[in-house]
Formats: C-alpha cells, sequence, structure tokens
C-alpha cells in the first residue's frame, strides 16, 4: 500500500512536469487530488485498513497529498508566472499609433484675445462695461465732441439706418458717455469692448465689422504719464516684456492731448521688415486724456475730474501676437483656422 | 501729403537727417508714413556724384549712318574750354531733333548727363532694371556715356525724349545736388489743416527743430490799371464766404511750366498742365490757399452783354433748383445750402468746390482774373458731399482755413503767374473782407499744465515752447491770488493764438501743443494712484463665458458672423412660409447688397459656415453666442438680446483607425440626439434642473423631429433636425443637419445663483431594472415623470432610460422603454424596501399610463 502511494506521488509529479497550461493543470488537480482520484480514494479507504496499517498508511497519504498540493501550488505560481511573463513580452501595442480622437471644441479667437485682455486690464482695475452696437449719433458723435459735419467725421466711415440719427456704432466711444452717466461721481475705469461698424473696402487688414475694446479711467489726478505708464505696462503684459512701447502725437476730437501707442515689431525687433512697412513700428491703440467737453457731457466737472481714454482692435492685437495675416480669417469662420486655437 | 526736401527748405533749415527728421515729425502727431528718395542715398538708384552730372548740350549733329539718331556735343564743365573738354553722345531723343544742322548753340539746352560707368535704370525695360554704361558702337560711331531720360533717372516713367531742364541749371554740378530729392508722405490728421502745406510742415519742422522759419513775402507790386476798376466784388451770405480777394493779371502767355515747377508738382503727385494751371495747384501746395483763376475776358463779355463795364462777382447761396454746369462738364443742380460765385449774368462757379466750364481758362486766355477766398468749412463739406465734388481744394477748405490767408495766398500766385507768363498786374489787391476773424486770446494756467501732463514744466518754457509755433505768450504772474495750502502764486500765460492755427480754442488746446513740441518721448511714465472705483461683477458678460466654455467642452467650435445680412438670407429658414414680417433695422448706406439688414438670427448664417465648412470637415459642430437686431415701438433704437445658435453635422466620431472598418460611409451620422445630448451638457453645467422639452412644429425643422426647450414655463428656444427644404437652401452634404437657436436672455433669466453641493452619499445604493411597454404616442418625459413622481418623498433617486424598443415581439403601435433605478437612503436598503417602492411605481405606471411590466 505504502508502495502503491509512492508510485501515485511519482506518477502525479512526473504528470505535472509536463503540464503547461491552466486547463491542464486544472486536469491534473481534478486527476491527482479530485475525490475520485487513487490518492483520495485511497486516503477514503483508510477506513477499511486494520487498526495495525492504518496509522502508517494515513501518514504515507496525507505526505503524498500534502506534497502533490505544494508541487501544484508551486506550479500554479509557475505557470502564472509564465504566462504573465508572455504576455508582458507577446501584448506590446505600436505606442505610435494615434490615440483615439476626442471631439474637442475651439474658442473663437475673438474670445481668447479679449479674455486675455480682460484679464490684464482686470488686474489693473479696469471692468467690463459693455453697450449696444446700434446707436444714436448723438452718443456716437456729438456727446463726444463731433458736432455734425466736422471735419474729424471723416475718420470714420459711418453706416446709417434708414432711422434719422440712427447709426451702427464706428467705435465703442460711446460706451464711455454711457459709463460715466451711470457712474458720476464714482472715479471710473472700465474697458468696454465690443463690435464697430464701418463703410470700409473689406481688405487684408480692415473690415466692415470689427472687435474694438475702449478703456477709460476717470478720477481726480488721472495724468497724461498714468495713460503712457498704463498702455507701456498692457504692451508689456500682451506682448512680453522685451517689447518697447512708443507714443506719437495724435488727433482725436474726445481726448486731448491725444496719442497714437506703437509696439516695436515682433517679427524684426525693429529694425524694419515687411510687417511694420520698415518703420520698426506697429500700431496697437490710439488714446488720450479725456477732453473737458466729454468730461462734462458725462457729468463730470473737468477742472475737478480729469481722465484717459484709449482704443485698440483686439483683431490687431491677435494678429500681431500669434501672426494671423489677415483679419478676413476672424470672419470666415474656417475650421482649418479655428482649429489652430 | 507729399512733400520733397528740396521745397521744405525754401521755408527752414534742415538740421537734421532726413530720416531723424521724419522721426520728430511722427511723434509730433505728422506721421510719414514713408520716404521716396530720388537719386541720393536712400534710393534704390544712388546717381555717382562724379558722373552723373548737369551739362550742357552746345551742337547736334546728324548721324553718319542713321536718321533716327543724332550726335550731340556735351559740354560737361571742368576744363572746359572751347571743344576740348566736349562729350559726343549718340541719341535718339527725339526732342534734340530740332537742333540738328543748327551749328554751334548759343543756349544749347541744360541735360543729365552720364559718363562710363554709371549706373541707370534701362530706358528700354519694361519696370525698372538697372544697367552699366559701357562702351559700345552705334551704327558705327563710338559712345561711351549718354544724356538721360527720366526714366533712367528714377525719377518718373517718361522715355520719350530726354529730360531738358531749365536754362539756369549749373553746367558740371553733380545731378544728385541739382536733382535727387527725397519726398516726405505725411499723414496729415484731420485737425492739421494749417500743416498741409509745405509751409505749415517747415512752420513745424521750425518748431521742433529750434529753427526759424523763412517766412514767404507776400508784396504785390502792380503796375496795371487800379484793380477795382477791373471788377467788383459783392459779398451777400458773409457767413458762408467770410473773403473774397481778386487780382488780375493781363496780356500772359500760356506755355509750359518751367522744369523746377514741373518737377515739384509732380514730387507733390501734382499732374502739370500749364503755367496758368500749374500756379493754382503750386500755390495751394506752397503756402495751403486753394486758388481759383477765370478767364477775365470772358467775365468782361458776360458784363459787356448787360451793358457793365465791368464784370461783378457776387457771392450767394444758389435759388433752389439752379444749375450750372460744372468744369468737369456736368450740369449740376443746386440748392439754397450751396454757394454760388456768380457775376451779373448767373453762376460761374460753386465755391470753394469747383469753376465752371464757361469762365474757365483756356489755351487762348490773355487776361486771368485770380480768386483767393476763404469759405466757411461745413458749408463747403455739405456742398461737397452732396455734389459727390471731392477735390484737394475742397478738402482745405473744408477742414478750416483762416481767411487771412486769402490774400497771401493770391498774392503769391498773382507774382507767380507773371514770373512764368509774364504780363503786367493790375494795381492794387481787390479785398473785400465782409466777415473779419476774430483774433484768439487764452489764458493758460500754468498749474494746469501740470495737472494734466503729470509733471513740472517751467513756465519759461511753456512760454518759449508756445512762441516756436508762433503764439504770443505773456507769462502773468502778478496775480495776488494764493493757494491757501502751499502759497504758490497763480502763474497764467496769456496767449494770442497766430492766424494760421484755426484748432485752438482753450487751454487744453494749447496742453497738447506742450506736449507734443517737448515730446511724449520725454514724459516719465507713471501708475495709475488715483483712488480705486467700486469694483464691480459683470455676470452677464460671465454668464456668456461660462457657456461658451460649457459648449466648446462638449465638442463644440465657436464661430462669429456679420451682424449685417438680408431678410432674404434669413427667409431661407422659412421655406414656404410667409416670411419673417417683423421689421428689420435696415442700413441706409449698405456696402453691398448682402449686407443690407441688420439679422433677427444667428442661425441662417451658422448653417451657412456649417455648409461651407462640410466641404472639408467630416464633422462640423458649431455654435455662436452674439445679438440679434430686433426693432422696437419704444424707440428708435432696436433691442438688442443675445441668441445662442447651434449646429451640428457630419459623422457622430471624427475618423480614427481604432473605429473598426473605420471607413467614412460606416460611421454615424450627428442626429437630433446629440445636439439633444450637447444642450443637456450645458443646461447641466448650468445646473438647470426642471428642463422639458415639448414636441412641436416649426417650419425649419422637420416634422415630428422638433422640440421647445421650456425651462420653469419660458419658451427658451426650438431645435431640431433641419428640415430637407431648408437643408437644401444650403451647400450640404446628403447627410442630416441638426440646428437649434435660444433665447440667451431668458436662460439667463432662468439660471440659479449659487448651486448647493449635497454630500456624498455613505451608503450604497441599489439599482434595479424596469422594462415596460407604453402606446408609442406616450413621450418618454411622461413616462420619467411618472416614474419619479410615484417614487417621490421615498428612496427612488434617479430613472435612467437605457433601452428603447419597437417590434412585433411588443406588438404594434408601442414601445418598449427600459429604465434603470437607483435607491439611495440614509441606511442600507434591502430588497424588501425596494420592492415595496417598486409596486408603488409599477402601479402608477399602470394606472395613469397603461404600461404594461415587460416580461
Amino acid at each position: 500500500m505504502i508502495d502503491q502511494l509512492s508510485a501515485i506521488e511519482q506518477e502525479a509529479l512526473a504528470a505535472l512536469q509536463a503540464v503547461n497550461a491552466k486547463d491542464a493543470l486544472e486536469n491534473w488537480r481534478v486527476t491527482y487530488l479530485g475525490k475520485k482520484s487513487p490518492l483520495m480514494t485511497a486516503l477514503g479507504d483508510l477506513g477499511k485498513l486494520s487498526r495495525e496499517e492504518r496509522p502508517a498508511i494515513g501518514k504515507r497519504g496525507n505526505e503524498v497529498k500534502s506534497a502533490l498540493e505544494a508541487a501544484y501550488a508551486d506550479r500554479v505560481e509557475a505557470i502564472r508566472k509564465a504566462e504573465l511573463q508572455h504576455s508582458l513580452t507577446a501584448g506590446a501595442l505600436d505606442v505610435t499609433l494615434p490615440g483615439r480622437p476626442r471631439s474637442r471644441g475651439r474658442l473663437h479667437p475673438h474670445t481668447l484675445i479679449l479674455r486675455e485682455m480682460y484679464a490684464i486690464w482686470a488686474e489693473m482695475g479696469f471692468q467690463v462695461y459693455r453697450a449696444r452696437d446700434v446707436e444714436t449719433d448723438e452718443y456716437n458723435f456729438e456727446l463726444l465732441n463731433i458736432p455734425p459735419h466736422h471735419p474729424a467725421r471723416d475718420m470714420w466711415d459711418t453706416f446709417y439706418t434708414v432711422t434719422p440719427g440712427v447709426i451702427l456704432r464706428t467705435h465703442t466711444s460711446p460706451g464711455q458717455i454711457h459709463a460715466m452717466h451711470e457712474y458720476c461721481p464714482q472715479p471710473i475705469r472700465v474697458i468696454l469692448p465690443g463690435m464697430c461698424y464701418r463703410y470700409e473696402q473689406i481688405s487684408a487688414s480692415k473690415g466692415i465689422q470689427f472687435l474694438q475694446m475702449e478703456g477709460l479711467a476717470v478720477g481726480q489726478h488721472i495724468r497724461l504719464g498714468d495713460l503712457l505708464g498704463t498702455m507701456s505696462e498692457f504692451s508689456r503684459r500682451i506682448f512680453g516684456p522685451d517689447r518697447q512701447t512708443r507714443f506719437r502725437a495724435s488727433y482725436f476730437p474726445f481726448t486731448e492731448p491725444s496719442v497714437e501707442v506703437d509696439v516695436s515689431c515682433a517679427n524684426c525687433g525693429g529694425t524694419g521688415c515687411g510687417v511694420c512697412k520698415y518703420t520698426g513700428w506697429l500700431e496697437i491703440a490710439g488714446a488720450g486724456m479725456v477732453h473737458p467737453t466729454v468730461l462734462k457731457n458725462g457729468g463730470y466737472d473737468p477742472a475737478v475730474h480729469s481722465g484717459f481714454a484709449f482704443g485698440m482692435g483686439p483683431e490687431r492685437i491677435a494678429m500681431l501676437k500669434w501672426g494671423i495675416s489677415d483679419i478676413r480669417y476672424f470672419w470666415g469662420n474656417d475650421l482649418r483656422f479655428l482649429e489652430q486655437f | 501729403m507729399k512733400v520733397p526736401i528740396s521745397w521744405l527748405k525754401d521755408y527752414v533749415d534742415l538740421t537734421l537727417s532726413i530720416e531723424e527728421l521724419a522721426k520728430r515729425l511722427t511723434l509730433a502727431g505728422m506721421e510719414v508714413e514713408h520716404i521716396e528718395y530720388y537719386g541720393v542715398p536712400g534710393s534704390d538708384l544712388v546717381w555717382d556724384r562724379e558722373k552723373i552730372v548737369i551739362a550742357q548740350i552746345v551742337e547736334v549733329r546728324a548721324h553718319p549712318n542713321a536718321d533716327r539718331l543724332v550726335l550731340a556735343d556735351v559740354d560737361c564743365g571742368g576744363a572746359a574750354s572751347a571743344g576740348t573738354a566736349l562729350h559726343q553722345v549718340v541719341t535718339g531723343a527725339p526732342n534734340l531733333f530740332h537742333l540738328k544742322g543748327q551749328g554751334r548753340l548759343d543756349q544749347g539746352p541744360k541735360v543729365v548727363f552720364a559718363k562710363e560707368g554709371s549706373v541707370l535704370y534701362d530706358g528700354h525695360e519694361a519696370g525698372r532694371v538697372k544697367m552699366t554704361l559701357k562702351p559700345a558702337k552705334l551704327r558705327g560711331v563710338k559712345s561711351d556715356s549718354m544724356v538721360c531720360s527720366e526714366k533712367e533717372l528714377g525719377l518718373s516713367d517718361e522715355h520719350e525724349g530726354i529730360l531738358l531742364l531749365d536754362e539756369d541749371a549749373p553746367i558740371g554740378m553733380p545731378a544728385a545736388d541739382y536733382l535727387g530729392d527725397a519726398v516726405l508722405d505725411i499723414a496729415i490728421l484731420p485737425n492739421v489743416a494749417r500743416a498741409a502745406s509745405i509751409l505749415g510742415v517747415a512752420r513745424e519742422v521750425a518748431a521742433l527743430t529750434g529753427q526759424p522759419l523763412k517766412q514767404p513775402l507776400y508784396e504785390l507790386h502792380g503796375t496795371g490799371p487800379q484793380v477795382n476798376e477791373g471788377v467788383k466784388v459783392e459779398i451777400l451770405d458773409p457767413d458762408l464766404c467770410p473773403r473774397f480777394t481778386a487780382t488780375i493779371v493781363r496780356d500772359v502767355k500760356i506755355a509750359p511750366s518751367p522744369y523746377w515747377l514741373r518737377r515739384r508738382l509732380r514730387l507733390a503727385g501734382q499732374r502739370p498742365i500749364s503755367n496758368l494751371v500749374d500756379v493754382s495747384n503750386y500755390v495751394m501746395f506752397d503756402v495751403g490757399q486753394p486758388i481759383h483763376t477765370f478767364d477775365y475776358d470772358k467775365l468782361l463779355k458776360r458784363a459787356q452783354a448787360r451793358g457793365d463795364d465791368r464784370p461783378t462777382i457776387i457771392v450767394r447761396r444758389a435759388k433752389t433748383g439752379e444749375r450750372m454746369t460744372t468744369l468737369d462738364n456736368v450740369e449740376r443742380e443746386l440748392n439754397s445750402e450751396n454757394l454760388m460765385i456768380c457775376d451779373a449774368l448767373g453762376p460761374i462757379g460753386v465755391g470753394g468746390v469747383m469753376g465752371g466750364l464757361e469762365t474757365e481758362i483756356d489755351d487762348h486766355t490773355t487776361n486771368v482774373l485770380i480768386e483767393a477766398a476763404n469759405f466757411n468749412f461745413i458749408n463747403i463739406r455739405k456742398t461737397t458731399q452732396q455734389l459727390k465734388l471731392p477735390s484737394e481744394a475742397a478738402s482745405r477748405f473744408g477742414r478750416g482755413l483762416h481767411p487771412a490767408m486769402a490774400p497771401r495766398g493770391n498774392i503769391r500766385a498773382a507774382i507767380l503767374i507773371q514770373q512764368l507768363a509774364g504780363g503786367t498786374i493790375d494795381t492794387g489787391l481787390l479785398d473785400n473782407y465782409a466777415n473779419p476773424a476774430e483774433t484768439v486770446t487764452v489764458t493758460l494756467p500754468v498749474a494746469e499744465v501740470k495737472r494734466v501732463l503729470g509733471f513740472d514744466l517751467e513756465v519759461e518754457k511753456i512760454a518759449q515752447i508756445l512762441e516756436s509755433l508762433e503764439f504770443t505768450a505773456e507769462i502773468t504772474n502778478q496775480k495776488h491770488l494764493h493757494r491757501a495750502a502751499d502759497a504758490v502764486p497763480v502763474s497764467e500765460i496769456v496767449v494770442t493764438v497766430p492766424d494760421h492755427r484755426t484748432d485752438i480754442s482753450g487751454p487744453h488746446d494749447l496742453i497738447e501743443e506742450i506736449a507734443r513740441i517737448y515730446g511724449l518721448d520725454r514724459i516719465p511714465l507713471t501708475a495709475l494712484n488715483d483712488e480705486m472705483p467700486p469694483q464691480r461683477n459683470n455676470p452677464s458678460l460671465a454668464f456668456e463665458e461660462r457657456a461658451r466654455d460649457l459648449l466648446v467642452r462638449v465638442g463644440l467650435s465657436e464661430v462669429v458672423t456679420y451682424a449685417m445680412t438680408t431678410p432674404q438670407a434669413e427667409a431661407k429658414l422659412l421655406p414656404g412660409e410667409r416670411p419673417d414680417d417683423r421689421p428689420f433695422v435696415m442700413i441706409a448706406n449698405p456696402i453691398s447688397a448682402e449686407r443690407s439688414h441688420l439679422r433677427h438670427t444667428l442661425l441662417a448664417q451658422l448653417l451657412e459656415v456649417a455648409a461651407a465648412n462640410s466641404r472639408h470637415h467630416a464633422q462640423v459642430a458649431l455654435f455662436s453666442i452674439d445679438k440679434v437686431y430686433l426693432v422696437t415701438e419704444d424707440g428708435p433704437l432696436p433691442d438688442e438680446p443675445r441668441r445662442l445658435s447651434l449646429v451640428l453635422t457630419g459623422a457622430r466620431e471624427p475618423e480614427s483607425w481604432t473605429r473598426a472598418g473605420g471607413h467614412e460611409s460606416d460611421r454615424t451620422a450627428l442626429d437630433f440626439y446629440d445636439l439633444k445630448g450637447a444642450i443637456e451638457a450645458l443646461l447641466d453645467g448650468l445646473h438647470l434642473d426642471g428642463a422639458h422639452y415639448e414636441p412641436i412644429e416649426h417650419p425649419t425643422y422637420y416634422p415630428g423631429r422638433t422640440a421647445r426647450l421650456v425651462i420653469d414655463d419660458r419658451h427658451i428656444g426650438v431645435f431640431g433636425e433641419v428640415h430637407p427644404q431648408v437643408r437644401e437652401g444650403y451647400d450640404f452634404p446628403e447627410q442630416p443637419v441638426v440646428a437649434g437657436e435660444f433665447d440667451f436672455e431668458a436662460l439667463m433669466a432662468v439660471v440659479p445663483g449659487v448651486s448647493r453641493i449635497s454630500d456624498v452619499p455613505r451608503f450604497p445604493a441599489l439599482t434595479e431594472d424596469l422594462a415596460l411597454i407604453v402606446e408609442d404616442k406616450v413621450p418618454a418625459e411622461k413616462v420619467q415623470a411618472t416614474i419619479m413622481a410615484a417614487g417621490a418623498d421615498t428612496a427612488l433617486k434617479r430613472a435612467q432610460v437605457f433601452d428603447v424598443f419597437k417590434g412585433e415581439q411588443i406588438g404594434v403601435g408601442k414601445k418598449s422603454l427600459a429604465y434603470r433605478l437607483t435607491y439611495q437612503a440614509d441606511h442600507t436598503l434591502t430588497d424588501a424596501d425596494v420592492a415595496k417602492i417598486r409596486e408603488q411605481i409599477v402601479k402608477r405606471l399602470r394606472e395613469e399610463l397603461n404600461a404594461v411590466l415587460r416580461g
């Protein structure tokens, strides 16, 4: 009987050596450790043995069982390791294939540049104030110190509506008057973004509709130097610390003194190229100290209050910043353009 | 305005390089947009100073072998003792042929002579191609030099003959010194009418560089009869014509202008015509006063026809309906807003805008009447616009000129006509100054300069800047008004404005001048340190930006379209319907037929954009948030509410190798439920509960595939699959297009302020599935609502439909809906708890919707 058990053990261990896969292993387990296996049958039949034989054979039987179970456990582990090893080597992906695409929407560059500008101005205390697109001649021109037939009206080619005195705003400046009327006599720091309209032939740099962002600061101690300092700061933050800013005297009916703000050309670094028309400078804003007449029209006393205002083209700033060659792209809505943002 | 440097030097000495001068002018408000160089460094073609010189042709001889060439002997100075220093040039210049065979010329023409080795433009090539002069034989005669045309020198495209200079051109002088030039192209702002002349720019240059201005002389030395015996002037409307001056020059001879004047006009951008015409233009460019010339004999004839001994010029408003033919041979009808120049017989010109055809000077004119007048600038602008007659003169008058300029311009013109065309000037200047301008004085408190500019400037420095611009500045320190706090005496400067400045009326105007001339680049930059205003949020903008981000997050891209469109373009959304009959904001002067009205909807243009992109994109998902313009009864201005519009079309998933059978044709198309999913994602992101969707009919959309979004009983908008007839109006491929438009203001109104966040449940949820069969016409939203109502106040938290099935197995006209029910409580739920709730739900479904549980 003892010999028989040893034979079972030898046979089982030998068979286990040949097992390499999980299902074969399960077969082996059923064959050699299952309820109907010779070993289990033998152990089940212990009761039929004589009292003398029983301890020795029982002991041997349990030894064989433990040995087979241990061998089985080792084998399980070995096969698991082998399979893992196999999968680790055989399951390699081509990691250079593109990933599964996710649909991703894009914000229009108008929104992107406006948000960037909002953030910079907000940190300087300027908040967004929006006003209407369809305006009266009074707000768009007269209250801004541009009487009817004033030569300065040549600066804006206006779209008129069939309602007399109602036009499409040519600039965001009427919002200055609205803001002053709303906030007077408090101090003001606002930016006024919005769509403006001009009767112009559409070209790479001009359109019939475009974004503008006006700014207005009104207080009791606001000076020209503050305007220049603030505009320099904005330009440095939106275009980068290496950009130079310069101011040219200019003319706007609603500011005096008036200036134009130029930044050094990023393309050539200021030495002159096609982008800056060989001047080294690119115009980014018109600005000036709020004209006393405009302050008065807004309800402020120009003897006590002063202020500055500026107007810039977010599309132009986006073009300079991102190297966009044609303003018409903003209106073309071609996804091949929009998807680059 | 084009400003030749050589002309500018008539009035001011230049102490800066041209580039430095351009920079100073630019910073001071006269932006130099471009500098054009001729022959001098900076030019594409620099004339060699040794090789290209002024010379005189002393003899023109026949070419021995060619009729179309001549030999010219040229004296270019130096050791020019008769004959030895002459160069022989072979030339085909037709404007020398008439001198052929005349032997030695006493006053041979002055020319530009280029020696061997000179670099010039090739006159025979199109455009500007450089060439170097090399020795050659022309039909057997040696040639190593050239007499130049304007084209060869790069002065113009003229190559018909060689350039013939004025008699006084100095022989031997480098051409670069005599003809070389640089022309500044200056953008003249509307308020600097004063600088729309060479003299005006010179005045600025003088102030900026500290040089004195060389004032022109305005002295008339007439020797003819008294001018007022020759003409009378009556101004009937002095509000529109404050001043009118006249001079008469008799026995003039019309001829081409001398070279120097033709050259200056060309550099200034004006085509030379004849001496009389050229003088008018020249004086306008030179000192800024427009001039008009009449043929005096024609005026006299008209006067004599009425029995008058001399013409009377009458300046008056036109009578309504009055007609006249202007110089451009167009008969024009005028009205009482237009100012006419008339004589006793009728109109002879539109004041300041254009002269009349009948009294125009012509080739036979011998006696000239010169008009230099002053007009009301607003009236000029109105007339120019009304008659659509823009001109250099009208643009100058339209910016506002001072009446003082009229006699000056007139005297300049008379002298110049006499100089160029001979004749005698009548004695005296007829000067009818009916409405004299007042001298403007401005009191400038010195403290105001600091208040505006932000830094101290000495009072003497301020005065000096103003004086450099020809203001007179009187400093008054004697006012013993003391400010209590600092006891600094109040200084003021009393400033008298010179008569060329019509733009100065108050202290601010002067402060601008001070800043400009002092130099903006010298003003210290400061940061705002004034009181910070109350800071305010902008909820309307914040909401808009939040909606944009939510839509981008679900894969839609933002587009921006024009506010201007046409009712026809929007009518495409309503096929076979009565078109939108709400009034539009209509543009009075549209730039094109496609941009004539302000939009009522974003959707029409969004569909256009989507169709255009479908040509190169398999998937197009777009949105726009923008204004529409709705005419109201409340006033002249429209309402400008915002709309949100969305369009989806094309493949649901982007093309990818990971898709099974990744062919485009296998991909399923975006449909109604994709759009609804995007809308739900938006509402979810906005924390909006309680949205419901009503099936409706709408002409833009497919019947049965259209819904209205309703929140809190407010109609937010309509969306659905675009009606095939609408889709056909756009250039879409054969695929469904889903779209919608929402009232963004209404949406904003229903969005809750701050949403509260609930705790994460501590006990596990139980889920179970419930499949039921209902009549097909029962909307899912109703089933859902019934389930949630039945489970109200129980552990039921959510019911989510996960399967919809229609088929024979469940019977015709029926559908099966399968819901996953989620139960959650603040204790661990048992199956028994849930069974009870489920029983309620099933009962309610059966009772209310006749729903049957699906086995």
